[in-house]
């Protein structure tokens, strides 16, 4: 426990210090495919939550959706 | 296979046990690697929602509007519908058939500042035998010049669960998430997200009009009690989904989902699926969704005796099965200004086929010697039709 405490204190003191000025490795420039909409992980919110919904109350996994998350409230 | 299963599993409970301290210590140095962000753009959307499967029908509107608001602030709000028409095998075997309608209001607020993203959002449901409120917190947060964006998010939920015929029947649950996600510009053509969701519930968490079945010395051989679950449960979901721009004008997406909670359930979700424009105004999705999970450690189609545990469950949501959906959806934008304040718009339709297989729920409509019922499995379409406007 204290290890992994202590590996995540070091790497975020690396990601606040040194590792901010990492080059990225894809420029702005090229993310013109990256920023299409059929890229996009929930291109019609109001659509892609209510399928959670339904997926929600049907299984017994839940959580991890990606977007907003936060339960079905239904029962 | 196992091996793999049992390697996700580790790192999801390791992953779990140290996210919340990572989320501390995120949430103090993500300002110092700040870059850029945007707030999400101003649309409405007007969709209609139907659910027809089981002998369940569920159908009804949701409307979805966003607006930003100076140069930091973006509002929306969300009115849903539930209106159900329920004659499932739970309710024709042990209740009557019913119609209920559940509504729900959502409002939401992000905050863009130097870079993060500060979101906050509330949501209350209503139908007559269950009230539910939550609170939403999130930060999102680009680093290393845009190619990582960490988002870190919080709930809180607040329910309360009423018996129709018992008046005096008020219970309630408290719910809180936790949740991490990172997504990450790997190539010019390669999205990839991992997220990680912890929930904890405690309450009254059963279903108040479910019942078990028990062997029985009745005609029938069986009869019913009512269910009792734990009044605690807490679940990880651990995500990974990525996205890929093929050579043309396309996109594949990939995800993989794995599930467990204190109840004992584990569950695995894959899906796949393709996103392919077509000239310039349509988009075609096609993808198939592959869930399957093993039941609760107190589920049981029948058990031996009335009484036979602390804990008894019967709802097929906590036995073993598996489903498979099949969904396709297509979507025609309008690019011209067809109105003063309207930038563009689109009309949009999807059909998703759920099939339903459970292998330890029994169809007990079918008079047979008690367990030897055939096995429960049923097919649900799942339709929406909506139009979306930015401007």
């Amino acid at each position: 426990m204290n290890r992994l405490i202590s590996l995540l204190v070091i790497s975020a003191g690396l990601i606040a210090s040194g590792c901010s000025d990492i080059e990225p490795w894809v420029k702005p420039y090229e993310r013109d495919r990256l920023a299409d909409p059929i890229m996009s992980f929930s291109r019609d919110p109001v659509s892609s939550s209510y399928l959670h919904h339904v997926y929600q109350a049907r299984e017994g996994a839940r959580g991890a959706e990606g977007g907003q998350g936060g339960g079905c409230g239904c029962n | 296979m196992l091996a793999v299963l049992k390697v996700v599993r580790a790192v999801a409970v390791v992953v779990t046990r140290f996210y919340i301290t990572a989320c501390t210590a995120l949430l103090l140095l993500l300002p110092l690697v700040a870059r850029s962000a945007i707030l999400p753009e101003d649309r409405a959307d007007l969709l209609y929602h139907s659910y027809d499967g089981g002998g369940v029908t569920i159908e009804g509107p949701s409307i979805l509007v966003r607006k930003q608001v100076g140069d930091s602030f973006s509002v929306s709000g969300n009115y849903y519908v539930d209106s159900v028409t329920s004659a499932s095998i739970d309710v024709i075997t042990t209740a009557s058939p019913y119609n209920e309608e559940r509504t729900e209001y959502s409002a939401s607020m992000d905050y863009l500042r130097d870079n993060v993203t500060i979101s906050t959002a509330y949501t209350q449901s209503e139908e007559n035998d269950f009230k539910a409120k939550s609170l939403h917190l999130g930060i999102s947060q680009e680093i290393f010049g845009g190619l990582t964006t960490v988002t870190l998010g919080y709930s809180r939920g607040w329910d309360t669960v009423g018996r129709l015929g018992d008046p005096a029947f008020a219970e309630d649950v408290d719910r809180e998430n936790y949740r991490i996600s990172v997504s990450q510009i790997l190539t010019k053509n390669l999205l990839m997200e991992l997220g990680v969701e912890t929930i904890t519930d405690e309450g009254f968490l059963n279903n108040p009009y479910r019942q078990v079945r028990y062997l029985s010395t009745s005609p029938r051989g069986y009869d019913y009690e009512e269910e009792v679950y734990p009044n605690t449960r807490t679940s990880n979901s651990l995500a990974l989904r990525a996205k890929y721009y093929l050579p043309y004008r396309a996109a594949l997406h990939g995800e993989y989902r794995f599930f467990t909670d204190t109840w004992g359930i584990d569950a695995n979700t894959f899906e796949i699926g393709y996103t392919h424009p077509f000239r310039d105004n349509w988009i075609f999705d096609f993808k198939v969704r592959s869930y399957k999970q093993n039941s609760a450690d107190f589920y049981n189609d029948l058990f031996p005796f009335q009484g036979a545990q602390n804990f008894l469950a019967r709802d097929k949501e906590l036995s073993t099965f598996s489903s498979l959906s099949i969904g396709f959806g297509v979507s025609y934008e309008v690019n011209k200004k067809f109105l003063n304040f309207i930038d563009r718009g689109s009309i949009n339709f999807s059909i998703n086929n759920i099939q339903f297989d459970y292998d330890d729920f029994r169809d007990v409509r079918v008079s047979a010697t008690p367990g030897t019922e055939p096995l429960y499995s049923f097919d649900a379409n799942v339709i929406q039709l909506f139009v979306s406007l930015w401007y």
